[in-house]
């Protein structure tokens, strides 16, 4: 009988679908957190940084900029490269 | 009719044409018609795929839809936008390896293959062709009401004319190219959508006079638009949040983008297509949006929220210039079509004519069917839209959040879950779309959040009850499923 085993790429693809849920988190996380952290006060003790609001610019501008570059990295350091095509039997 | 606009916007129509007879030229050595002109022959690379991506999801809604609703709601509608970023790179890391693995040993070209060969089951692929074939006409028919609409304005054309004119556009490459053209032409399509973003961006941020201005005027006006809460205070944040599964993470549940994670070459291309596809969504997203809430300052009083970005461009913009920038929606446009298009006619030949219908066609037949059937489409969706229903926003919201009920799980499932079977699936995808048709009809303040959030969580209950009790209904069937799909034999 041909014995069977868990095909091997599974496992990297596994681990990355997690890691994709992972970076989903903190891009929440700091969305949310500057957004109504820093917003959530009366307009007239906001902070502008390059004319725009605080909450705005960490939030949707650097915020965006982080995850980018979280991104990068993680595709680039933790991400393999594993063949798709099946070897011909 | 107003050549200055125009004569950019011809160029650009004529460069496209270039573009797709420029694929076809693949398509006529492609070992496999059915593969290369639905999948491109599995070939993409990375930025080619990110652009597709990109390009597919970025509709009118991106570029008129909501900047219109930005002016109006102001900065907290660019933050609600901003979930969008997440689109970049989730769908690839989610999808990514497995369903490329996958769909390569299945030989899978489109979403319904998967689903066939992941359940066995022929209702669940004659739902998901239904599902498929109805919502995405219904978006597709938004889309184009809305190309019409966006060359009628710019070009001084009237309606009629200005519809027959992108119907000849879009069937042209897309029933000549296929996915390959589609795929070349989106990269070409996403690169004017960047550019006309940023002119736009930077010459309204000039005509207003510097940000620190357009915000301090726009607080004297009224201090919500700079909060995060909305104009009117309505946006909370819990409404905001469930965004992210509208527009972010559910996209993963959209055939027309899922479909994309099939088509990619290796690993490389994938992992480049994320860093490039988070990039270029988030610019996109935050650049146009901003954009709107800003035009509030420059050209003030509007009514109608789309007509915003059109008159902001010929208002501040040289024409040439104008016509360069109003390329960006019409470009995101024809991109979103094209998949669409290429996905209803699929559905339609690959997926019920040749599995239910006749599955001895010849591949000439084939061939010859599949580019009479996506020119017929094309010809139907223009006729619908002639008299186009007053519906645009929501007939293609509504198809959004549908699909997403209807897919999510039993796709992801289906890649990460061995006991999920066709009764799960059947169970998800009923439950999915009759509920979110329901709230959304009848009790759209659902819980305080959009209507797609609670259809989402029963399909997932769904899913995974009616899996299991139904887990040993056939289980030698299963077990097989499972061995393709999880195993290989040493």
């Amino acid at each position: 009988m041909e014995q069977k085993k868990l095909d091997p790429r599974y496992k990297v693809a596994n681990r990355e679908a997690l890691i994709g849920v992972g970076i989903a988190m903190i891009n929440f996380f700091i969305w949310y957190s500057f957004a109504y952290g820093l917003g959530s006060k009366p307009v007239e003790e906001y902070q502008f940084i390059f004319g725009l609001p605080s909450w705005f610019f960490y939030s949707c501008v650097l915020g965006f900029l982080i995850i980018t570059v979280i991104v990068w990295l993680v595709v680039k350091f933790l991400f393999s490269d594993v063949p798709f095509e099946e070897e011909e039997q | 009719m107003n050549w200055g606009v125009a004569i950019p916007l011809i160029i650009f129509l004529c460069s496209l044409f270039f573009f797709g007879i420029y694929a076809t030229k693949y398509l006529k050595h492609g070992p496999d018609f059915l593969q290369e002109y639905f999948l491109g022959g599995r070939n993409l690379g990375g930025l080619l795929l990110a652009m597709t991506m990109v390009a597919t999801y970025g509709s009118a809604s991106s570029f008129i839809g909501g900047p219109g609703i930005a002016y109006n709601m102001g900065l907290g509608w660019v933050l609600l936008s901003m979930s969008q970023v997440v689109t970049g790179y989730f769908t690839l890391a989610i999808l990514g390896k497995k369903f490329a693995i996958i769909s390569r040993k299945t030989k899978a070209v489109t979403l319904n293959d998967f689903l066939r060969e992941r359940y066995q089951s022929k209702w669940v692929v004659i739902i998901s062709s239904i599902c498929i074939v109805v919502f995405l006409f219904a978006s597709m028919s938004a889309q184009w009401i809305g190309g019409g609409r966006l060359l009628e304005s710019f070009m001084g054309l009237s309606y009629q004319s200005a519809l027959l004119i992108f119907t000849l556009s879009v069937l042209i490459f897309v029933v000549i190219g296929g996915f390959r053209a589609v795929a070349i032409t989106d990269t070409v399509l996403g690169m004017i959508m960047i550019i006309g973003t940023i002119i736009i961006l930077v010459g309204t941020i000039i005509a207003g006079g510097g940000v620190p201005n357009i915000i301090e005027k726009l607080t004297v006006e009224n201090p919500n638009l700079i909060t995060p809460f909305g104009a009117d205070g309505s946006l909370t944040p819990l409404y905001v949040s469930s965004f992210w599964l509208l527009v972010g993470v559910g996209v993963v549940g959209l055939p027309q983008i899922a479909v994309r994670a099939m088509s990619y070459k290796n690993a490389k291309a994938m992992h480049t297509a994320m860093i490039i596809g988070t990039l270029v969504t988030g610019a996109i997203m935050l650049g146009m949006h901003l954009t709107g809430v800003f035009a509030r300052v420059v050209i003030p009083g509007i009514e109608v929220g789309d007509t915003v970005m059109p008159q902001l461009t010929l208002t501040i913009l040289p024409s040439w210039l104008a016509g360069i920038v109003l390329a960006a929606p019409i470009a995101a446009v024809i991109s979103t079509v094209n998949a669409l298009l290429l996905l209803v006619s699929s559905s339609l030949v690959k997926d019920i004519y040749i599995n239910y219908i006749n599955n001895k066609a010849t591949d000439q037949f084939i061939k010859k069917l599949t580019l009479s059937v996506t020119a017929i489409i094309g010809i139907l969706v223009y006729i619908v839209s002639i008299e186009p229903p007053d519906l645009l926003i929501w007939l293609n919201l509504f198809a959004f959040g549908g699909l997403e009920a209807a897919f999510i799980w039993p796709i992801i499932m289906g890649l990460y879950w061995k006991k999920g079977n066709a009764y799960g699936a059947l169970a998800s995808m009923i439950t999915g779309v009759s509920s979110y048709i329901i709230i959304d009809r009848l009790f759209p303040d659902l819980l305080g959040v959009h209507p797609v959030v609670v259809p989402v969580f029963l399909s997932f209950i769904l899913y995974v009850v009616v899996s299991l009790f139904t887990q040993y209904k056939k289980p030698i069937q299963q077990q097989q499923i499972i061995d393709k799909f999880w195993y290989v034999s040493k």
